[in-house]
């Protein structure tokens, strides 16, 4: 019961910690969080605020355009969506977290998961299949020798 | 002078021909007679190298003469191009790097031919699968995309010039080096296949590659870094790294070469994972060609790009071939490939070479996956979406700081089995002092709760240091062990310890060359920029330096024409530098260029260095005014530091080991000591 209401204290803290730095969060600074959402479409390949073609026939009127957006107080969603309406989905800088695009963003961590597991099973497997080391009284001197070289090459180059 | 390198190239690839059926029919039906077939196609390859050399020589000259009835000579020079850059015209276009690759590749093939005494028929096999490979690249440049091809109808009086963004002094050395890197791995690949294919005994064919491994691996870094340098000095947008598929394409092959490098080592030692250094081996050969079919085919846009066709489908059908051959010699032959020892502990060297490997693949396959997700999106979808830096990081950030702590770890394990106490006596003084640096991060501002790019700084931060420090402990702990012996001091100890075991010592630097790179990376999240449009003596403040714009002016040359602006900078109300950021206008090719300047706050800062990055963003046109867009950058000058360490670790490594450490010693240890010789 303590240790849940510890749990819930900290969320409480996150949650309230979370909402004044969103209030904190002025125009400015969703400008630059947007911006870097964006790519320019000039062919730059280059994040929106980044483009740095002065007299780039896209990057200045995409610019004034996310900031009208800001200033009709739109959603930072509603400000995206407008822009993939009148330029494609490319325009995002990254894909989203819905639908087939989704996809993207699973599968490494799924193969990360993936190849752990792999890795631990295969790892275990391994460790308790290997021949116990049996007694140095038994190792003829044959044996003995060719333990030896092996120790050299393990430990030589 | 076309007609010549026309020729030069038929005859190279009849010779490559020759060289690779010539020496497959020596190697498949073996007797006196194939004996000598195998000695005229190692000759053939030999040759090859000459006449490849010869049309190389040709296209140079042809560009140094202004020969442009040359179509490639057209496209890619002028009259007014600077000789180094006339020179750098080899591998500025398509047709062009495709013959700097077929001359590289002709090059490690003649090395590896003259060196053939130390195992012939290994080397014949080699020389075989390198000949395949020729084959193709020049079959590709005799029918799809001639270097030699003419220009039809009136000669044109001038060419159209280099690409602005290739007009730089790195763009001479950077696509060689990338291209020995790439093509270097050729040879590994070879090696590798040709083992498999004749069932040979051993890693020897291992020990034999060690070398050309880490000097194609040497290449490839130096490249991709170059590259990086020469993406902040040139692009203007004030970063080195932008997840370009370009850029995506040259790191790959080193993600895998680099677990190849690893891994490679326990099947030298322990004779495991033999299956997967063979795959691993091969997927960096295909990653490679896969590289190439990126830069040049178009399937994806980049600004690195500079050169696309419809050539897509040769690398295609080629690597599908590669795929193939290697698939069925690999079904055919697995057996050979059986592991002798097993993984005895998961807290030991084998296991942190197991989870190293993994990370690298996983983070080859991210980088793979986001490259190539918008044609999947495209074919699934319907639409193509950008995969961008914000994806990348989030995936491959959390990866980095794994594979930092595994190589901070992994050497001071032991093989087969590692103890707590051992582990305890390691780590404790480089776990202690990279708590301290944490420590300190927090104290003076990276505040990691506040954004999760903090905190990934304050983790790179704290494990790097423990990757530096861990390097540091097994110089000093290893040096002191031969100082008690010889009577030496703890320097020229550490010193004979790395040459005693020149490749573990030297993977050591390499390392720490990883940590101070890592310590440039993380300064990222505190970059700062500002723009401005600045008139005289208007001023704009950044971090502690205030810019004040005192000039600016236009120039004329008979290649560009440029606009500069001339910006004092001041600390503190002290003057410390003046900048001259730049904009050209290429009067050949009808394209602008930003020229940034850049300078490093070492006398400033020491230690916690920063770039102040200037661009010359154009002129207003209603004011006439320049905008100048201003970055200040910490810690980046480390990145490039950190990349020469690496380079001389690497160096290092390839010198042969010193004899050991002989101790005298009372008469009741009967045999020498040996120091410094485990790895």
């Amino acid at each position: 019961m303590r240790g849940f209401s510890q749990n819930g204290w900290s969320l409480a803290g996150l949650v309230v910690l979370t909402a004044l730095l969103a209030m904190g969060a002025g125009d400015d600074a969703r400008f630059n969080n947007l911006g870097h959402k964006l790519m320019c479409v000039c062919g730059c390949n280059q994040v929106l605020l980044e483009c740095n073609h002065v007299g780039c026939a896209y990057s200045d009127r995409m610019r004034g355009e996310l900031a009208a957006g800001l200033e009709r107080s739109e959603s930072d969603d509603l400000t995206l969506q407008t822009f993939v309406q009148k330029y494609g989905p490319t325009v995002l800088i990254a894909p989203t977290s819905t639908g087939f695009n989704r996809v993207a963003w699973v599968v490494p961590y799924l193969a990360l998961a993936l190849g752990v597991i792999s890795l631990v099973v295969l790892a275990r497997n391994w460790s308790h299949r290997t021949q116990p080391v049996s007694n140095s009284a038994s190792q003829t001197p044959d044996m003995l020798d060719a333990y030896r070289r092996q120790a050299r090459k393990e430990t030589e180059l | 002078m076309s007609q010549l390198g026309s020729y030069a190239l038929l005859l190279a690839l009849a010779l490559s021909a020759y060289s690779f059926i010539g020496g497959l029919a020596a190697l498949v039906w073996p007797g006196a007679q194939s004996e000598r077939l195998g000695e005229t196609a190692r000759r053939a390859g030999i040759a090859v190298f000459g006449v490849v050399f010869l049309a190389a020589l040709v296209l140079v000259a042809a560009a140094f003469a202004d020969d442009f009835s040359i179509a490639y000579i057209f496209h890619h020079s002028n009259r007014d191009l600077p000789a180094p850059y006339k020179f750098a015209t080899l591998w500025s276009g398509q047709e062009g790097s495709l013959l700097f690759w077929s001359l590289l590749l002709s090059s490690y093939g003649l090395i590896l031919r003259l060196r053939h005494r130390t195992d012939t028929r290994l080397f014949a096999y080699a020389s075989v699968i390198i000949a395949a490979v020729q084959v193709f690249f020049l079959l590709l440049l005799n029918f799809a995309a001639h270097p030699f091809a003419v220009m039809q109808g009136s000669l044109p009086p001038d060419g159209n010039g280099l690409n602005p963004l290739l007009q730089y002094p790195e763009m001479v050395i950077h696509p060689p080096m990338l291209y020995l890197g790439y093509v270097g791995f050729t040879i590994p690949f070879a090696f590798a296949l040709g083992a498999l294919i004749m069932k040979y005994p051993g890693e020897k064919w291992i020990h034999i590659t060690r070398r050309w491994t880490m000097v194609t691996w040497m290449f490839l870094t130096c490249g991709i870094f170059l590259g990086a340098h020469w993406a902040y000095s040139v692009l203007g947008w004030g970063g080195y790294w932008g997840w370009d598929p370009v850029e995506n394409a040259s790191f790959m092959p080193w993600l895998t070469g680099t677990a190849f490098l690893h891994s490679v080592m326990m099947q030298e030692k322990r004779g495991m994972l033999k299956v997967w250094n063979m795959w691993l081996i091969f997927a960096t050969f295909g990653l490679s060609i896969f590289g190439t079919f990126l830069t040049r085919s178009g399937v994806v846009s980049s600004v690195h790009a500079f050169a696309q066709s419809s050539i897509g489908d040769w690398f295609v059908g080629f690597l599908l071939v590669i795929l193939a051959v290697c698939l069925y010699f690999y079904i055919v032959n697995r057996h050979h490939l059986r592991s002798e020892h097993r993984l005895e502990s998961l807290v030991s060297r084998e296991s942190s070479f197991l989870f190293n490997n993994l990370l690298f693949v996983l983070f080859c396959f991210t980088v793979l996956w986001g490259t190539l997700f918008p044609i999947l999106s495209e074919w699934v979808q319907g639409k193509k979406v950008t995969v961008g830096p914000p994806f990348y990081n989030k995936v491959t950030i959390p990866v980095t700081l794994l594979l930092l702590l595994l190589t901070a770890t992994g050497p001071l394990l032991a093989w087969r089995k590692t103890s707590l106490e051992s582990l305890k006596r390691n780590f404790l003084w480089p776990f202690l002092g990279a708590i301290a640096v944490g420590v300190a991060m927090i104290v003076f501002g990276v505040r990691p709760w506040t954004d999760i790019s903090y905190f990934y700084a304050l983790m790179a931060g704290m494990l790097a240091t423990l990757v530096a420090l861990t390097v540091i402990s097994e110089f000093v702990r290893g040096g002191r062990v031969i100082a008690r012996h010889t009577g030496q001091s703890l320097l020229p100890s550490m010193l004979h310890l790395w040459h005693r075991n020149t490749r573990r010592y030297g993977g050591y630097i390499v390392h720490f060359g990883v940590a101070i790179v890592v310590i440039g990376i993380l300064g990222t999240p505190f970059n700062q920029e500002a723009e401005k449009e600045m008139g005289y003596g208007d001023k704009v403040s950044l971090g502690p330096y205030t810019l004040v714009c005192r000039s600016y002016t236009q120039e004329d040359n008979p290649n560009y024409g440029n606009e500069w602006a001339i910006i004092d900078v001041f600390r503190g109300g002290k003057q410390i530098t003046t900048m001259y950021p730049e904009r050209r206008f290429y009067k050949a090719s009808q394209q602008t260029q930003t020229v940034p300047r850049i300078h490093a706050t070492v006398r400033e800062d020491l230690f916690l260095v920063k770039d102040l990055y200037l661009v010359y963003e154009g002129i207003n046109p209603d004011t006439g005014r320049p905008i100048i867009k201003a970055h200040l950058n910490p810690m980046v000058p480390w990145i490039w530091i950190g990349v020469l360490v690496m380079i001389f670790g690497t160096i290092t490594a390839l010198f042969a080991n010193a004899a050991p450490v002989r101790v005298t010693v009372p008469a009741r240890v009967p045999e020498p000591a040996t120091v410094g010789a485990g790895d």
